[in-house]
């Protein structure tokens, strides 16, 4: 699932440049509100599973995102 | 489930009233480079909003002119209005109550039921089903239903994350006693535990207002004051995507209906991107859910009927059309009914 996420994910905030689990998202220059917004409803779409925005403050990583939705769909 | 059957009560009209002055929000410096405004545009859809800057309006004035326009046109004797409902979060006053005045100003018999009900995105659900309740009993023949905001007061002009978003509009729905009208389905839903997630903090009861309340500060990157509303944009989209479908699934299923034979989906107008999201949910075809945000942007109270009466006038004016109408927000709180009407009386938007 990690790579399907990361190109989910580059689509979402529309990166050209490489995602890795490692990253500090919100240090990405695309990073922004509206980029939030298109992440939370891809993975609504793709996996079924809403992060609350309280629940979304707490993760750095992109990693962060994938063990959040696994969590969610194990 | 809060999930609620009403019976002959008739929808006979709506009409809505925003002020003149426009806001282009391409015009807008606070969102930044052109290029930022361009993207802000795209992504909301709000291209441009009615506000009352520049003029004393308050709700009650656009909600007053619409209710003058469509009983006008209804032909309707104001003796026979024995109920009023008044659905704002911007009241002309801290009391009395905004329907007293309007009753008046209306020239309504002393005889009526008036009432505000304290509700914003999700409003107009709410006063449709708390109305057409009373109306139901065959306590009152005809009935108004006001609804509308002047949200764009309660937003900080610094603060891009809301400022750009909303617009001001007041709205009239007029309902009718009728015996063996097609019966209105609603579901309701409220999660109090997101109350601060949208919410002006002073000038209540609980932090009355100060000094205090009019200093500017930063608060997570947003200068406003205490008596402008904060708004959690992310905790709010991801609330209306997951709540706003399964409120429709669950009254279509109430109402024994498949998306199928629904003629218009009518969605609180927050955010263009939010609502293709939810109109893919539950599987409904985009071209029978119109929004009027583009125009208007965010109108609170006066969103769907807004939607109506700018977007789909013809269609209401003609033959009877199922509808859904969906509203969702400050509270949290969201609503959503499936009713069937036609031959509105429905004059074009007015502007004040």
């Amino acid at each position: 699932m990690d790579k399907d996420f990361i190109t989910l994910f580059k689509e979402a905030i529309e990166r050209d440049a490489p995602v890795n689990t490692e990253d500090k998202f919100r240090d990405y220059e695309e990073w922004n509100s509206l980029a939030y917004l298109s992440v939370i409803a891809v993975i609504d779409e793709e996996f079924d599973v809403i992060i609350e925005g309280n629940t979304f403050r707490g993760l750095n990583t992109v990693g962060d995102i994938i063990a959040e939705i696994e969590k969610h769909t194990a | 489930m809060a999930l609620q059957t009403v019976k002959n009560a008739s929808i006979r009209g709506i009409a809505a009233a925003v002020p003149k002055h426009i806001e282009r929000n391409m015009d807008l410096e606070l969102l930044g480079s052109m290029e930022e405004r361009r993207k802000f545009v795209e992504t909301t859809g709000i291209e441009q909003r009615h506000t009352v800057k520049n003029s004393s309006l308050c709700t009650s004035d656009l909600c007053y002119e619409a209710a003058e326009k469509l009983l006008a046109e209804l032909q309707w004797d104001k003796n026979e209005i024995g109920c009023l409902i008044f659905v704002s979060q911007t009241p002309d006053y801290m009391l009395p109550a905004t329907a007293c005045i309007l009753q008046s100003r209306l020239g309504l018999s002393q005889e009526c039921f008036a009432l505000d009900i304290s509700m914003g995105c999700s409003g107009w659900v709410y006063g449709l089903a708390t109305i057409c309740s009373l109306v139901s009993t065959g306590a009152y023949s005809k009935a108004l239903l006001l609804a509308g905001d002047t949200v764009t007061v309660t937003k900080s002009p610094f603060d891009k994350s809301t400022y750009p978003l909303f617009g001001d509009a007041g709205t009239a729905t007029a309902i009718e006693f009728l015996p063996g009208a097609p019966d209105m389905k609603f579901h309701f839903g409220t999660d109090g535990s997101n109350a601060d997630s949208i919410m002006i903090k002073d000038g209540g009861f609980r932090y009355p207002f100060s000094a205090d309340s009019l200093e500017y500060k930063m608060y997570d990157g947003i200068r406003r004051n205490n008596l402008q509303s904060t708004l959690n944009g992310a905790q709010v989209f991801t609330f209306a995507i997951s709540k706003a479908p399964k409120s429709i699934k669950a009254v279509l299923e109430y109402a024994g209906e498949s998306i199928e034979n629904i003629d218009y989906v009518l969605l609180h107008q927050a955010n263009i991107f939010m609502n293709d999201k939810i109109i893919k949910k539950i599987g409904a075809d985009p071209q029978k859910s119109p929004n009027s945000i583009q125009e208007y942007g965010n109108t609170s109270s006066a969103s769907i009927p807004l939607t109506i009466v700018s977007r789909i006038p013809d269609a209401v004016r003609g033959d009877s059309k199922k509808l859904i109408v969906c509203g969702f927000g400050v509270g949290f709180s969201w609503a959503t009914a499936v009713i069937e009407t036609g031959n509105l009386v429905c004059p074009d938007v007015i502007e004040v």
